[in-house]
């Protein structure tokens, strides 16, 4: 049953997914990218979004949260339009990770997954990106920043404001 | 596998290559300990306390996972091993609840014996414990996250062994937590629950006090109670149960049911029923007086004396004025061997008639003449864990016989037993099926018929001509295969899969029935036709020559209450069986009949009796009870209630005011070798210390009229097939008995016998009357009627 | 996009095509693309195997396993479908080099996992990316969509009779999905929990059936190795430790980047030559040379040369090459306070030790850096410490422990005098994050 009668999906989505649970050894095995991309869509892992892939794949809801509760990237509650998030490991913390973190909840006063009141962004400090060598970074919404100071912060929020920002999903 | 040897602690060792290190050392009496090892679950290796040294190996091996090897040599218990093992104590009781002296778990938690012998005392944990409000996830199951030490064993308990997969991992690291899968966001109250079949047996793997038992939790100290290993009254696998007991004013009280002897039948199972559903011995509604009709027809309580006297007086009035013929006898399905036996004797010696019969929940006298003449063709519920082949057909195992079905998912998952199935309905074992027959309505008999070989009624079996074909070869080619029949198979039909299954070698056959002594009422003789043993009334034997009884079959139940109808029955004495409500009986049926109930509810059929005695229940008891598959295991007395009396007592006590002759009833007195062992109290089982010192003295050992073992002597030279162990039984452990009627062969001759079989249909959480008197079976089905049962059914696609 | 960089005392293997727009297919072939697959499928298995080892080639993930030897504990037969698994979960704090490779170029890791593939008689490959690095998924995609659309995956490769197909994977959030078995989990749609080992990867891995799981460093290395030759890879670098590495250098360095060099390369020059020394002229304070799970080294340590067993003798490791560098105005009780926040967030939480070892040390550093400690703290942390490593269920138990130690040891003057000077701090880490870690 790869296909769903009412899908809670765009009919792209449903269409990928119709396809991404055939291309595995075992369906289940499309469980991580389905999350990924359902939270990408629907902007978190809503109950509809855990029942729905749940019965796409064959699985038990409660294993799509035993599994969905175990990676960071998955939430079950609303993020901003655009989720800001700050790396404070190691080598961006020594390039001044925690000014531009403190930075961001001072100029969209909000904290530690936070969001705006007006929806447009939310904020994480999150653990390393993958991004040490050119630090301090952060991603909003896939896309990274890098060399950050907190005027280039700024610049990036306006232009995220301006809808001039990249969205890599 | 090949034996290897190895050397642990100095000591050489020899076991089968491959085994467990853990395992291996626990047979050589070495204890290597583990919190989230458990025998048959899935290997974790994530609570690291059975670390070992084992030689040329970098670093310390866990025990739970390390195949023993030719030539290995290991250490369980060095410094270097104590001192790891502290290290983990210490880190688990860092962020653990210090509530010990409150907890269910006190005084026998696995974290406080493991604290104790590793000395991991001294703490220096100086940061906030993280703290998290107990959660309430079924009527039965409680949750203390805190005392969580995540080995998982619920978990795999849950998916593994009781195939329901209702607990869950969520989170990670230190907020890792075990989790229902009802959460609380889909929840109506906002809480989370656990949606399932309400076992406990997560709670009983638990090793600490995470997970706790809504009946016992905060009621008592483990070391308060005495705890009494007895069976289970209510299903037909009768499960060791171990229930413990606390004093109270007017008695004892059962305060908890587990399965801390894993030593019994059952193994490492017990249900719910086994586990919660003890409390109808405590209801308000219990009858504790006699209770006899007056004029106005209300009942009114009088003494034991005046009522006992009543009952006899009228029974002999009726006998000798009326004719024994004209009073019927309705026994039980939770009375002991020794009581049905008793029972039917005395209807058949004192009132002189065979006007007896039972609730019948299988046709267990086609099943004793089917496989009359046969040997070792009965199978023990210990086969359905050994057995390499088992055929199903019929029956819900999962809510009949759950200690049944546990076995089977366990010989299936551990040993890879096949399992075939054929049912009219997709019952849940058929996700361990290698084949699942769904069959047509109705389909049984043509089933039987079709394996043995008659392919005319193909399509009466089975919508699914090409299944039907490939099950019927599939079973035929297997050998050693244990048939398991439901009570659906009864009459001719039981009779023509039986043939069936006699043309496979060595196949075993089982009958599953529903209550704890369904099996033994009728092994006993609780039947109109049958004497016990299924010995043919009117045909000669030792036993029609003792009793003299009358040679013509009786009444059976539905004949008795049209007889009654009919003004033709002067009275009914009905011990511990509820028939009114069972067969919808018309109350004014009875109007004419002297009516006599031993019950201890005011149930439908008491309701319109004229006399009521409360009567002790199967907790309350010592004896022998028979399960289905005709194991015979020892009951012991738990529970006491001032004002009530065994059935045995109060049939002895009729007979007696009646004026028989109570040695010729029961042979009390010195027995033979009924002074094995004490019946009465805790210490029931060991040896009768009075009795001891009463031959020490050069007294005459006694026993009471009251004592049940003192017809056991009697039940095993009369009744073929119970030749009893007599040590066995004492011990506590079962034996598994086969009907012997070698002279019922003629199949052909026997005319056609009523099918008077009325299947239980109890549910996981019903047990037939009495289960109408257990407060947590009836939150259990509360519970249950909350939720959508949508839940349970998704795990079809689970197993995949 | 990361800034690329550049110094003469580089020796170009990998990241040779760095720069030069190869992620298209075309340029890729332009540069040697796809011929060593070609090679491979012309002289068989057990050569590409011989050559693997010559190569030295050890794995670049931060176990530094032999990687010709690994390949070749593969069975021959196997009942199960056999998988070639590339892990570019490229987690470890100080760690960005699969991060080029991915950007720059993707067909060498798709050839390579063609040339795994065929090493060990597999069908299937995937290439498993951290969840953080989408827009790398999509060039790893589009490549691999290429590689399809020129028939270089799919049926028959190459003429050679032989079928193999790539499968492209995200994770979703998770350090210890690096872990192989863990990743194997992940990919089967479960909790990145690891496996009970043995039976290893090479025998029961990915659905059960043998797997071959490398780095994807490691595996983008194959092409390379295979139209070089094993014997001059492994000339490449010292001795046991063939060929070169991407080394990313990071922290207070005047020119962080990710440069390649070859194995045995001086820290020290690594430092202070290629990436142009301490930033802003300070001093230089410590190092963690591998990645954030690696011991610390001090200034005074740093005379060492960049290999496996030079490392190991420094009482450190190569790890995962991420050269995190501190200057003296660094206070090793916030970094060591960071490092064990990390691990205590990412511990997978299936192993007592690890699970509540990294908390407890996390909760007590903190109260120490919030001013709240004493020097029986110190005692206790690297009591902790000392009682995780080696007794986990996998390597992040050490991998927390190792580096916890190295900072009580190396630094606990630093510690005592912290605690001596503050009785109360200005917390980087929040109530908040202390104790709502539960989600």
């Amino acid at each position: 049953m790869s296909t769903v009668a009412n899908t809670i999906f765009s009919p792209e989505l449903a269409a990928r997914f119709d396809h991404l649970v055939t291309i595995y050894p075992l369906r289940r095995s499309a469980l991580i990218p389905m999350l990924l991309y359902a939270q990408d869509e629907v902007g978190y892992i809503s109950e509809a979004v855990v029942s729905e892939i749940a019965q796409r794949i064959g699985i038990l809801e409660l294993d799509v949260r035993n599994v969905l509760s175990y990676y960071s990237m998955l939430r079950t509650k609303p993020a901003g339009k655009y989720n800001v998030q700050v790396c404070t490991n190691i080598s961006c913390m020594l390039r001044g990770g925690y000014e531009i973190l403190d930075h961001c909840k001072h100029k969209l006063g909000i904290g530690h997954k936070g969001v705006t009141p007006d929806g447009v962004f939310s904020l994480e400090e999150v653990e390393c990106i993958g991004a040490c060598c050119w630090a301090p970074a952060m991603q909003v919404n896939y896309d990274f920043h890098d060399d950050l100071t907190p005027g280039k912060v700024d610049v990036l929020f306006q232009m995220y404001r301006d809808g001039q920002g990249k969205d890599v999903k | 596998m090949a034996d290897v040897t190895f050397i642990v602690d100095g000591k050489q060792i020899t076991a089968p290559a491959g085994t467990l290190l853990i395992e291996a050392c626990k047979t050589a009496g070495i204890e290597i300990p583990a919190f989230c090892y458990y025998p048959g679950l899935s290997l974790q290796a994530a609570c690291r306390m059975c670390v070992v040294r084992i030689e040329k190996m970098p670093k310390l091996q866990t025990a739970c996972t390390t195949p023993v090897a030719e030539g290995m040599v290991v250490a369980t218990e060095t410094p270097e091993i104590a001192q790891a093992r502290k290290a983990t104590l210490q880190l688990l009781l860092g962020n653990h609840p210090l509530d010990c002296p409150v907890c269910d778990a006190g005084g026998e938690c696995e974290l406080q014996d493991m604290t104790f012998k590793y000395g991991a005392a001294d703490s220096f944990y100086a940061e906030p414990k993280n703290h998290r409000e107990e959660q309430k996830w079924s009527p039965v199951v409680y949750f203390d996250r805190p005392r969580c030490i995540l080995c998982y064993r619920c978990v795999r308990m849950c998916g593994e062994g009781m195939d329901v997969f209702a607990l869950g991992i969520q989170n990670r690291g230190s907020s890792a937590v075990i989790a229902p899968n009802v959460p609380a966001q889909l929840s109506p109250d906002d809480l989370a629950h656990v949606d399932c079949e309400q076992c406990g047996m997560c709670i009983d793997a638990c090793p600490v006090g995470a997970l706790t038992s809504g009946t016992y939790r905060y009621k008592t100290r483990p070391w308060e109670m005495n705890h009494v290993a007895t069976v289970c009254t209510h299903c037909g696998d009768g499960c060791k149960t171990t229930l413990g007991v606390r004093s109270t004013s007017d008695g004892s009280e059962i305060v908890r049911g587990d399965n801390r002897d894993k030593s019994g039948i059952n193994g490492d199972f017990l249900c719910n029923k086994g586990r919660y559903a003890f409390d109808f011995a405590n209801h308000e509604d219990r009858i504790t007086q006699p209770l006899v009709r007056q004029l106005n027809g209300e009942l009114k309580p009088v003494s034991w004396e005046v009522a006992l006297d009543l009952v006899g007086k009228k029974f002999r009035e009726l006998r000798d004025t009326r004719g024994g013929n004209s009073i019927g006898v309705l026994g039980g399905n939770r009375l002991t061997n020794e009581e049905a036996y008793l029972l039917q004797k005395f209807t058949r010696t004192v009132l002189g008639t065979n006007n007896i019969d039972h609730h019948r929940t299988a046709d267990y006298v086609a099943f004793a003449q089917a496989l009359a003449g046969q040997k070792d063709r009965t199978a023990s519920l210990r086969d359905t864990l050994t057995a390499k082949a088992i055929l199903l057909v019929g029956g819900d195992p999962t809510v009949q016989a759950p200690a049944t079905a546990w076995n089977l998912r366990t010989n299936v998952r551990l040993n890879r037993a096949k399992l075939y199935i054929a049912n009219s309905a997709e019952i849940k074992l058929r996700r361990q099926a290698k084949a699942f027959l769904h069959l047509a309505p109705f389909g049984y008999g043509a089933l039987a018929g079709y394996l043995g070989g008659d392919d005319t009624i193909a399509t009466s079996a089975a919508p699914d001509a090409t299944a039907l074909a490939s099950f019927r070869e599939a079973v035929k080619a297997e050998e050693d295969l244990l048939i398991l029949i439901g009570s659906e198979l009864r009459g001719a039909e039981l009779k023509k899969l039986i043939a069936f299954g006699l043309t496979i070698p060595g196949a075993k056959f089982a009958l599953i029935s529903d209550y704890a002594n369904s099996r033994g009422a009728a092994d006993m003789g609780l039947l109109p036709d049958m004497l016990p043993g299924y010995q043919a009334v009117g045909r000669a034997s030792d036993l029609a020559t003792e009793y003299a009884a009358p040679s013509a079959p009786g009444l059976d139940l539905l004949q008795m209450f049209d007889a009654a109808g009919k003004g033709e029955l002067s009275a009914l004495y009905v011990v511990n069986s509820n028939p009114v409500a069972k067969y919808g009986v018309d109350a004014a049926a009875l109007k004419d009949t002297f009516v006599v109930v031993q019950d201890m509810f005011l149930t439908e059929t008491a309701a319109l009796a004229d006399v009521i005695l409360p009567a002790a229940n199967l907790y309350e008891k010592a004896g022998s009870v028979t399960n289905s598959y005709g194991d015979l295991q020892q009951v012991k007395k738990a529970g006491d209630r001032a004002g009530v009396r065994t059935d045995f007592e109060m049939i002895v006590r009729i007979a007696d005011k009646m004026g028989a002759n109570m040695r010729a009833l029961v042979p009390f007195g010195k027995g033979l070798r009924a002074d094995m062992g004490q019946t009465r109290g805790a210490q029931s089982g060991e040896a009768d210390r009075h009795a001891v010192w009463l031959t020490a003295q050069n007294l005459e050992p006694r026993l009471s009229p009251f004592e049940q073992l003192a017809i056991l002597d009697e039940v095993q030279r009369l009744v073929p097939g119970y030749n009893i162990l007599r040590l066995q039984l004492l011990s506590g452990n079962d034996q598994h008995l086969e009907p012997a009627v070698a002279e019922l062969v003629q199949i052909g001759v026997q005319t056609a016998r009523r099918d008077l079989v009325q299947p239980a249909a109890d549910s996981l959480f019903t047990s037939g009357t009495l289960g109408r008197y257990s407060t947590m079976l009836s939150d259990l089905q509360h519970n249950e009627s909350l939720r959508p049962s949508s839940l349970l059914t998704q795990i079809q696609t689970a197993a995949d | 996009m990361p800034s690329l960089v550049s110094h003469p005392d580089e020796v170009k293997v990998v990241s040779r095509r760095f720069g030069m727009g190869a992620a298209e297919i075309d340029k890729y072939i332009e540069l040697d693309g796809y011929k060593a697959v070609q090679q491979a499928i012309a002289n068989g298995p057990a050569w590409i195997i011989d050559t693997m080892k010559a190569s030295g080639l050890r794995g670049r993930g931060g176990a530094g396993f032999p990687t010709g030897m690994k390949w070749s504990f593969v069975p021959k037969t196997s009942e199960k479908p056999k998988y070639v698994l590339v892990n570019g979960d490229e987690s470890e704090p100080g760690t960005c080099k699969d991060h080029v490779i991915f950007l720059h170029d993707p067909h060498a890791v798709i050839e390579g996992t063609m040339i795994a593939g065929l090493a060990i008689g597999s069908k299937m490959g995937f290439i498993y990316l951290r969840g953080e690095y989408r827009y790398l998924l999509k060039i790893v995609e589009k490549a691999v969509a290429d590689a399809y659309a020129k028939g270089f995956l799919g049926k028959n490769i190459f003429g050679s009779g032989v079928d193999f197909d790539i499968i492209t994977q995200t994770g979703a959030g998770a350090y210890e999905v690096g872990e192989e078995s863990a990743l194997m989990e992940s990919l089967e749609g479960k909790r990145g929990v690891p496996r009970i080992k043995p039976p290893f990867p090479a025998v029961v891995g990915l659905y059960g059936g043998p797997t071959v799981i490398n780095n994807a460093e490691t595996i983008a290395n194959a092409p390379h190795i295979l139209l070089m030759g094993g014997e001059a890879y492994a000339k490449l670098g010292s001795e046991r430790n063939g060929g070169t590495r991407l080394f990313g250098i990071s922290g207070h360095v005047e020119r962080p980047g990710v440069y390649e060099l070859p194995m045995g390369y001086s820290l020290r020059k690594a430092i202070y030559e290629v990436a142009g020394g301490i930033k802003d002229g300070k001093k230089l304070k410590a190092v963690v040379p591998g990645g954030s799970s690696c011991p610390v080294l001090t200034a005074d340590e740093i005379d060492v040369g960049l290999d496996f067993d030079q490392m190991g003798k420094a009482g450190t490791m190569l790890g995962s090459g991420g050269i995190v560098v501190l200057d003296e105005s660094v206070s090793i009780v916030e970094f060591a306070l960071r490092v064990i926040s990390f691990y205590q967030h990412e511990s997978c939480g299936w192993c007592i030790p690890c699970r509540e070892g990294t908390d407890w040390i996390k909760k007590t550093l903190t109260r120490v850096y919030n001013g709240g400690g004493s020097k029986k703290d110190v005692d206790n942390v690297q009591y902790l410490a000392e009682n995780m490593m080696g007794r986990t269920f996998c390597p992040l138990g050490d991998a927390a422990a190792m580096p916890t130690l190295g900072f009580v040891k190396k630094f606990r003057k630093e510690f005592e005098d912290y605690i001596e000077g503050h009785k109360a701090g200005t917390p980087i880490i929040t109530v908040e994050q202390l104790v709502g870690a539960g989600h």
